[in-house]
């Protein structure tokens, strides 16, 4: 189990796993992440699942080179084995026919989109998908989301791809151009907070997912604990989705700092 | 549910050498000799360290404790053991010099010997009970005598395996590796099932590993213990959550017979005031998993990374916040207290987790209750507001109720703080099954004889249900789950 079946490097700093993985295939729905280790001194992270195939047994993960962590990650090759990988854990995407869903991807957020997409455009959903991203290195999937999304945009931050911008100029746009149902935002803390300010203006429902601090991932610890509403809520099992504009995204900023701080 | 099991009461061994023994030394002179005490490494030294604080006995002092066993006919000790150990007759065989056949009394009955015999509240359970009290003396200190037996056996590099019974070839699956499940696990191995262990972390061992720290509980101990269950044929799967990665319904397709839910109290409570979830802030789980099972702080080259300041306040009364409190010393903490509401005759941990942690240096802020916290500018926790507390009257529990004193709030700099206020039970595994009857505290309903749930072929024990309590409780569960599902099992019921 855990072995790297397969490594594609999409850039210099976003690699995609096809980890073996069948149990996790098997009972994975879309929204749903691992927590892995790397080595015997490593530290457990959180990763969505970006694919799942349960006839080869097989999962995506998909990881952008950030610190000691994600670079140890990214480091393994093809053969190699996943010290520790446990799931799939959080609750799963609410999949209904909304109507139109605009699924706003900032970065390497991409990755747990792919299914939520997917599963929305199964159950009936027009998709358009925005890929946004600093630059061209950081798009990811396109290709993926092409297949099957009624549209794909993209737009950069320093338009060396795409239109030059950022994601919420292109969600603006669709608002205005026509009616949307529903967005769903996945990326940095920061523009998932500028994409629910955004929609709460025009009052479209929106779904983020939470990309916090974890330790154990299954409710044990709190470290990735948000407020929702006025109400503490823990990422790992209550999440990673919540309504956008009820999250408090400068509390999660701010805990974001622990990084920096912590030894 | 907080009742000691009814632990079968072990008749006493008329074995001629027991008879004999006994005659050695008359009732008074056994009662006589004073109870040993444990060598500890010196406050100073080990508030730096993480070399575990007690010592153990040497054999000769093992040998001498013993004597003050009057061997009772009718020992209560046994009674006061949630896990029915047969006292006497372990601790006669140190009396005569027999470690290792103590060693494997033990281990008929109780699957973490080295671990209990460390971390049981022994006074408020066998020790409660021996015949010493009545006459108003210390009573014989079962704990060490279990704890050196078990260390004994461990060091002297021959250690028993427990028999085992002819394999069924019946499979059981247990979810969880702390105390109830191994203790379980243990059990169901000697009646000869194929038995499976499945834990959601990266170690084996459950709170064991993550929670109490190697100061108090050498992960080494803990590691032997489950070897001898591996020996013993139990299989342990783990990063594996039942309920997540595997459902119920495909370990019944695997052929799982019978499922043993003992996945703990694992979900923190927060007390949900101003500014707990400012940086800095976190649950005693948090800290402790971070510090225990990961290595922040403690192993250079550990991944894991952990906030803990030069002040370190813990929120709590109970053994986890002594062990977070002195854990905060060890990783560098200039002042570490214990803010405690109540007065400290209340708090529920053990009284020598308390003197060891005055010991080291830990203050003491009891009838202080945190109301708000307050950080810096980018969110890092800074100081905290404590109400001052006076004691009430006492409450239904027999409790007196702690009750603020209207305006006296004090500001405390700090710059961590640990919350160690309780644990509820891991909705994880119960909302993954339907139709299990859950209580309001969100704890497994189960009979209490038999630890049998709403739904005849889950079983359930430990914190799961009954909140968070204690280790050798866990294991009472598991040992009473596992003769009730043998039962069940026999007589075709499951």
């Amino acid at each position: 189990m855990n072995k790297i079946l397969k490594k594609i490097e999409f850039s210099s700093i976003v690699t995609c796993f096809v980890v073996d993985a069948p149990a996790v295939a098997n009972s994975c729905r879309a929204g749903h992440f691992v927590i892995v280790r790397t080595g015997e001194k490593g530290e457990r992270i959180p990763l969505t699942i970006a694919n799942s195939d349960k006839a080869t047994g097989s999962i995506w993960l998909i990881i952008q080179r950030a610190g000691v962590s994600t670079n140890k990650l990214c480091d393994l090759n093809e053969g190699d084995y996943i010290t520790d990988l446990v799931g799939p854990l959080g609750k799963s995407t609410e999949v209904k026919n909304f109507g139109t869903v605009v699924c706003a991807c900032g970065g390497v957020g991409a990755a747990p989109m792919l299914p939520i997409a997917k599963a929305l455009k199964k159950a009936g959903n027009r998709i358009i998908v925005i890929l946004a991203a600093r630059n061209k290195e950081l798009i990811i999937l396109e290709d993926q989301f092409r297949e099957f999304a009624d549209e794909v945009i993209v737009y950069t931050d320093d338009g060396s791809y795409g239109t030059k911008g950022l994601v919420t100029n292109g969600v603006e746009a669709i608002i205005k151009r026509e009616k949307v149902d529903k967005v769903e935002a996945i990326g940095p803390a920061i523009m998932m907070k500028f994409v629910s300010l955004l929609t709460k203006d025009y009052n479209i429902p929106t779904e983020v997912s939470l990309n916090t601090i974890m330790v154990d991932g299954t409710g044990m610890c709190g470290a990735c604990r948000i407020t929702v509403d006025g109400q503490t809520k823990f990422v790992c099992v209550d999440g990673p989705e919540f309504d956008g504009h009820k999250v408090d995204f400068d509390e999660m900023l701010m805990r974001q700092n622990y990084k920096q701080e912590a030894k | 549910m907080n009742r000691q099991s009814q632990a079968t009461t072990v008749p006493n061994n008329n074995n001629s050498w027991r008879k004999e023994l006994k005659q050695q030394l008359s009732g008074k002179e056994r009662t006589s000799i004073p109870r040993v005490k444990m060598h500890e490494v010196a406050p100073n030294i080990r508030n730096k360290s993480y070399e575990e604080v007690n010592k153990g006995l040497t054999i000769e002092e093992a040998m001498l404790e013993a004597k003050r066993c009057l061997d009772c006919p009718n020992p209560g000790c046994v009674k006061g053991c949630p896990v029915g150990i047969d006292i006497p007759k372990f601790i006669k065989n140190i009396e005569i010099g027999q470690i290792l056949d103590a060693a494997k009394v033990l281990k008929e009955t109780s699957a973490l010997p080295a671990v209990c015999g460390r971390v049981c509240p022994q006074e408020k359970q066998c020790e409660a009970l021996c015949i010493h009290k009545k006459m108003k003396k210390e009573p014989v200190a079962i704990g060490y005598l279990e704890r050196f037996a078990a260390d004994y056996e461990r060091e002297s590099g021959n250690i028993s395996v427990p028999e085992v019974s002819k394999p069924n070839n019946i499979k059981i699956a247990v979810a969880g590796s702390g105390p109830a499940g191994l203790s379980f696990a243990g059990d169901m191995a000697k009646y000869g099932y194929d038995v499976t262990v499945f834990e959601a972390l990266h170690e084996i061992g459950g709170v064991l590993k993550y929670g109490i720290p190697e100061f108090r509980l050498p992960n080494a101990v803990i590691d032997v213990e489950i070897e001898t269950l591996k020996k013993i044929g139990v299989k342990f799967v783990t990063n594996c959550i039942i309920g997540k990665t595997i459902s119920i319904a495909q370990l019944k397709e695997e052929g799982y017979r019978a499922i043993f839910v003992a996945s703990g109290a694992g979900l923190p409570n927060f007390m949900g005031i101003k500014g707990e979830n400012y940086n800095g802030v976190m649950s005693s789980n948090e800290y402790l998993t971070r510090i225990n099972l990961m290595g922040a702080a403690r192993d250079k080259d550990s991944d894991t990374n952990v906030l803990s300041g030069k002040v370190v306040a813990v929120i709590g009364g109970g053994n986890t916040a002594m062990d977070s409190v002195r854990t905060a010393l060890r990783v560098g903490a200039e002042r570490a207290m214990i803010v405690y509401r109540r007065s400290e005759g209340e708090m529920p941990a053990r009284l020598e987790e308390i003197k060891h942690a005055k010991e080291e240096g830990v203050e003491f802020l009891v009838l202080h209750n945190p109301i708000e916290y307050i950080a810096d500018e980018k969110g890092r926790v800074k100081q905290m507001l404590l109400q001052r507390m006076e004691l009430g009257e006492p409450d239904a529990a027999g409790r007196r109720k702690p009750i603020p004193i209207e305006g006296d709030v004090v500001a405390v700099d700090v710059d961590t703080v640990v919350v160690a206020i309780g644990v509820s039970p891991n909705p994880l595994i119960p909302s993954s099954v339907e139709g299990l009857q859950m209580s309001k505290w969100h704890t497994v309903v189960v009979d209490e004889e038999t630890m049998q749930s709403s739904i005849p072929m889950i079983f359930a024990g430990g914190d799961i249900v009954r909140g968070g309590a204690t280790v050798i409780l866990a294991m009472g569960d598991g040992r009473r789950a596992a003769g009730a599902m043998h039962q069940k099992i026999l007589k075709g019921e499951i």
